[in-house]
């Protein structure tokens, strides 16, 4: 029943939201397009002149391409497959009567609300250091030689560090798919006399598998430019440098304005192509 | 009708969740007592657990020499400025989506949705340099509007799910009787939608709390917020635990507090709706 006063108050109600948005989208977008093909460097002679699609072709040519590319899928692989594994078993034990429930669901959430640089830092020093941290008198004190994780672990230790802090994430919502579960398909089963593998397998993972798609999706978008995590604790050294530190370092750190900003397109490139499976979901829950 | 447990099966599931739970946390519960130790003792082997001499020297040192009250006071104007602002920008914006759709509407918050997805370091450039022509470097303002710009989707999407749960029968009754917008709003929308925009606010605050891209970049010791200060203890400052663990425990203990509150609306906001 939207009458024509309505529509255009709507239209002005939206106007500064989807202006502002247009305007964030489109003028760096647009910069970033325009110096990607340029031979742009500010620190030595400033823009020297149209580059066609040769900061393309240099990116990706370059000896750290393809190594960021594989950094940075091992880096996604490896959290998402750690807190989708442990935060659907995570999110099962939660949903069992037990105790203290609200207590265990604020410890294991908590790490969620850590700023990235804190927790990097704190599992960094306190935690991996060889000589100090906690996890280094935990392996001497089995015998073990303590591990220099920064240095010789390095992939190992980023995966770990973002995967404590992404697991409260998946485990929350995971939790939230499993308590709208349907109470009595479960009982009948129960009754029924299925194993409990089998109640896990056929009725509450297909159950989750909508979830478990839109926590992936989510963290894949969030994962893909992970930033400070690796900024404090290696600084793109030993192999962590993923293809946003990369892009980071030629723009900031080198200057090279024109190679990162090529570099910047193929990010978005890749970004986009994880966002269109996501909004397809998002989309379909609209309706 | 719940299922019925055995005590010992609540007991069993008790003793495996706070274990678990306990060991999640620990890395957090481990740096707050470290913060209160001396530096000799946070690095003693074997590590002290809790009868060490509780000191509270090491708050009072990263504060005099770090000046921690501003790193937390530009945290807390960039986080609490981009929200509100944010806020002032979505409020109508969601409120006339979720009251007057049109046939476009799903099309667009679809598209708010999709800035969203855009990798911050494919714009860096663009907006380090325009932050630093403008003379925005290292300010409040630049960051303010970044951090707005970045979760203004959010913001939309989540007081649009919230927005549409009113029930629109009301309104229409609202406007059968002759309610002008003015009235709609203060009778309808504020004491309906306050809970929903006082989560929405509570979300978005952690998020631009907790934001460490935009304001490493954009600030270098001005504006710097919490984050920036931990990240300029990534060495050789790191290694002194205790005064790590204090400033840490500082950055983290506001929005620690806050974020136990905002547990539901976490998944509402980061998952655009799509569970629940």
């Amino acid at each position: 029943m939207a009458t024509q006063h309505s529509r255009s108050a709507a239209r002005i109600m939206m106007a500064p939201a989807v202006t502002l948005l247009l305007g964030w989208m489109l003028v760096p977008l647009t910069a970033t397009l325009y110096l990607s093909f340029r031979d742009y460097r500010p620190m030595r002679g400033g823009d020297l002149g149209f580059a066609g699609f040769e900061n393309y072709t240099r990116f990706i040519g370059s000896s750290s391409f393809w190594p960021s590319i594989v950094t940075t899928l091992i880096i996604v692989g490896g959290v998402l497959a750690i807190t989708i594994v442990f935060g659907v078993l995570l999110a099962l034990l939660l949903d069992r009567p037990m105790w203290g429930q609200g207590v265990v669901r604020i410890m294991v959430i908590a790490p969620f609300f850590v700023m990235p640089t804190v927790s990097a830092l704190v599992w960094k020093n306190m935690f991996m250091d060889p000589t100090n941290g906690l996890l280094s008198h935990l392996w001497r004190f089995f015998g073990a030689e303590p591990v220099v994780w920064m240095s010789e672990q390095s992939l190992l230790s980023i995966i770990i560090i973002v995967s404590w802090q992404w697991l409260p994430f998946a485990t929350l919502i995971l939790l939230t798919a499993i308590q709208s579960l349907d109470g009595e398909q479960l009982e009948a089963s129960e009754m029924d006399g299925a194993p409990v593998l089998a109640r896990f397998w056929y009725i509450i993972l297909p159950h989750l598998s909508r979830a478990i798609t839109i926590v992936l999706l989510i963290q894949t978008i969030f994962l893909l430019s992970i930033f400070a995590e690796i900024f404090v604790t290696t600084g793109g050294a030993f192999g962590t440098k993923t293809l946003t530190y990369l892009i980071f370092q030629r723009i900031i750190e080198s200057q090279a304005v024109g190679l990162g900003s090529a570099g910047g397109v193929y990010a978005i490139i890749l970004a986009n192509i994880v966002a269109i499976f996501l909004m397809r979901i998002v989309g379909k829950n609209l309706d | 009708m719940a299922r019925s447990v055995t005590k010992q099966q609540k007991a069993l599931n008790t003793a495996i969740a706070w274990t678990i739970g306990l060991l999640i946390f620990f890395p957090i519960l481990w740096t707050i007592l470290t913060s209160f130790k001396s530096e000799g003792q946070a690095i003693a082997d074997p590590p002290i657990f809790l009868f060490f001499d509780w000191t509270l020297e090491n708050y009072a040192v990263v504060q005099e020499r770090s000046n921690y009250t501003n790193f937390l006071w530009n945290s807390i104007i960039i986080s609490v400025g981009s929200t509100v602002l944010g806020l002032i920008v979505a409020i109508p914006a969601a409120w006339s989506m979720a009251f007057t759709p049109s046939k476009r509407t799903k099309d667009i918050l679809m598209w708010m949705l999709s800035t969203k997805m855009l990798p911050a370091v494919g714009v860096l450039y663009p907006i380090y340099i325009g932050a630093t022509k403008m003379g925005l470097m290292d300010s409040h303002i630049a960051l303010v509007l970044v951090i707005m710009l970045i979760n203004l989707p959010i913001i939309i999407w989540m007081l649009y799910t919230y927005f549409r749960e009113i029930p629109g029968e009301i309104l229409e009754a609202a406007r059968m009787d002759g309610a002008s917008l003015k009235e709609e709003i203060i009778y309808i929308l504020t004491p309906m939608a306050i809970p929903g925009i006082a989560s929405t606010m509570l979300l978005n605050i952690i998020l631009a709390w907790n934001e460490a891209f935009w304001t490493i970049n954009l600030t270098v010791t001005k504006a710097a917020p919490l984050t920036a200060f931990i990240a300029s203890y990534s060495s050789p400052e790191g290694l002194f635990y205790a005064k790590l663990s204090a400033a840490s425990t500082m950055a983290i203990a506001p929005i620690l507090i806050m974020g136990w509150f905002s547990q539901k609306q976490l998944v509402r906001g980061l998952t655009f709706g799509a569970v629940k």
